[in-house]
């Protein structure tokens, strides 16, 4: 292998070590970056957090009305669906913290040209387009839905395990590795249609199925969105797991194999929108 | 009143540029619908009497089905991000300059907008409503299809209106978005996008109906699915009418004011 080569396929360097460390502090700079650049805009920083918790405040009283009016959708009971709407929140916004405003700003720099820069560093582009900006807001957001959680723990009278708690947060990072990928996914597509702005609209229609129970779906629709887009499985096991509601394992089996392989896909389908890339004229 | 037909001319043709997209967003729209209905499927599957605050299944799919023909009728969805574009940019200072009212150019290209996009969401929303047909109510009588067309009218409007104002804070406050979002929340469940508003609390339901946010969405479709009738439904239109009027003082009121604060920056 010579010397470019290895050079373009970074995956292959023998000095791993040194290149985590390398990536870690180059990511520590992005956070720095955007720190500086939020608190240039502080009231505006403050009025998005406020604006994603009325919203998630708005879920929420959907599920209580809701609630007034039976006991129970399937067997899932108020308490244990709040929880629900609070990790799909907390996925949620975690994603939006991380990657949402770099994945949807992918359109952007193939229309513009802007890519050619980001190709051009001697850095992973993947690395840099998925997270060159950190939305700090959606931290704040996930601490809330948190709170939520244990809210609605609390109001379970349900103290989970150690081992539950530690598989609901691993879940919680897989179920952002998943919307990460498929985001990037739908946003690589603008590698052939140039325009691609709908994309983060579309992909809000997927989180509003995260947030129900699954056990209200049936037929096709419960298998596209299992089997496909695991949407139903995203944030329903992290909370069955949290609440004692697994029937068995296989359906922690199956997110994870999912997992797996949305995540080869994604990054396939990325190197051959790569390789497909002209650059914008001009 | 001639060159008004021309911006509306104009908007529907620089809105067609957009159809895919339309067609686009109508079909992904029906993923969050078909959700809702499943989640109400499973809650009647539950109810050994079959209603829910009054509404049978029928019904219950029924109010979501028809909100999503209002919404694609009434809702405003470039619109306000343009406003406060043009005001942002200092475009507006071409319209200070021409015998044309801002306000009532904005209202055609809303028109125009609204048009194109039912146009091309009749198509994937025709096709759910059908598959979902022995679910789907049709208003009871004349007199409720003749109410909801006039209710539906105003609550466009309305709706119109409630954006147009909101937009021109972009003469005070340089980010409109949050705000945006903001009274787009309160309006989301006040309206009656999420479910029912007779599924609330009485009294909360009641003081809500003395808000403009009931006869931004709920009003009309609760005349369609029959629910109200007789002279209430005559009642609620004239209602109606006085908040579109009360929304048109306060959005001419503020926009001379902004006017009066406004810099041309850019422009």
């Amino acid at each position: 292998m010579t010397k470019g080569v290895s050079a373009g396929c970074q995956e292959n360097d023998p000095h791993s070590a040194y290149r985590v460390s390398r990536y870690l502090s180059l990511y520590a700079a992005l956070w720095r970056n955007s720190v500086i650049r939020e608190l240039g805009f502080k009231v505006n920083f403050l009025m998005w957090i406020v604006v994603e918790g009325l919203w998630f405040a708005l879920q929420l009283t959907f599920i209580s009305v809701l609630y007034l009016h039976t006991e129970h959708i399937g067997s899932w009971t108020k308490w244990q669906v709040v929880a629900l709407v609070g990790a799909s929140h907390l996925i949620q916004q975690l994603f939006t913290a991380i990657f949402l405003t770099n994945l949807a700003a992918l359109s952007e720099h193939i229309r513009t040209g802007k890519l050619d820069f980001m190709l051009l560093l001697p850095v992973n582009t993947r690395f840099l387009v998925s997270f060159r900006q950190v939305d700090l807001g959606g931290f704040v957001n996930a601490a809330g839905a948190l709170c939520v959680i244990g809210y609605a723990l609390h109001r379970l009278n349900h103290v989970p395990g150690l081992t539950q708690v530690a598989g609901f947060l691993l879940f919680v990072l897989v179920g952002v590795l998943i919307h990460s990928s498929l985001m990037l996914m739908l946003a690589a597509t603008s590698f052939w249609t140039v325009r691609a702005q709908g994309i983060v609209w579309g992909y809000y229609n997927l989180f509003n199925i995260a947030r129900l129970p699954d056990e209200a779906f049936r037929g096709l629709f419960k298998a596209v969105f299992t089997f496909v887009l695991p949407m139903l499985l995203v944030s329903n096991v992290p909370v069955k797991m949290l609440v004692d509601k697994l029937s068995s394992p296989l359906e922690m089996l199956l997110l994870l194999a999912l997992a797996a392989l949305i995540c080869a896909a994604s990054e396939l389908l990325w190197r051959i929108a790569l390789r497909r890339y002209t650059s914008a004229s001009s | 009143m001639g060159k008004y037909w021309h911006v509306l001319n104009l908007g529907l043709q620089n809105t067609m540029v957009y159809r895919l997209n339309f067609l686009f967003r109508a079909t992904l729209g029906l993923i969050p619908l078909m959700a809702i209905i499943s989640v109400w499927r499973a809650i009647y599957a539950d109810k050994p009497g079959g209603q829910v605050a009054s509404y049978e299944l029928a019904q219950m799919i029924s109010y979501y089905l028809v909100i999503t023909i209002v919404d694609a009728l009434t809702a405003v969805t470039e619109d306000d991000w343009q406003i406060a574009a043009d005001i942002k940019d200092g475009n507006i200072s071409q319209f200070l300059l021409k015998p044309l009212d801002y306000l009532a150019y904005r209202f055609c290209l809303f028109s125009a907008g609204r048009l194109v996009y039912a146009a091309f969401a009749v198509v994937p929303t025709a096709a759910f409503i059908w598959l979902l047909r022995d679910h789907f109510v049709l208003p009871p009588d004349a007199a409720s299809a003749v109410g909801f067309v006039v209710s539906l009218a105003l609550t466009a409007m309305l709706q119109f209106l409630f954006s147009f104002t909101l937009a021109l804070l972009a003469f005070w406050v340089l980010e409109v978005a949050t705000f945006i979002f903001i009274a787009f929340a309160f309006e989301y469940v006040a309206g009656g996008h999420l479910f029912p508003l007779d599924l609330l609390p009485p009294a909360v339901a009641g003081a809500l109906d003395y808000t403009p946010f009931p006869y931004m969405l709920f009003f009309p479709v609760s005349v369609w699915l029959g629910r109200v009738s007789g002279e209430a439904i005559w009642l609620g239109v004239l209602v109606q009418l006085l908040w579109v009027a009360a929304a048109y003082a306060v959005a001419r009121g503020v926009w001379r004011r902004g006017i009066r604060k406004y810099s041309a920056v850019g422009g």
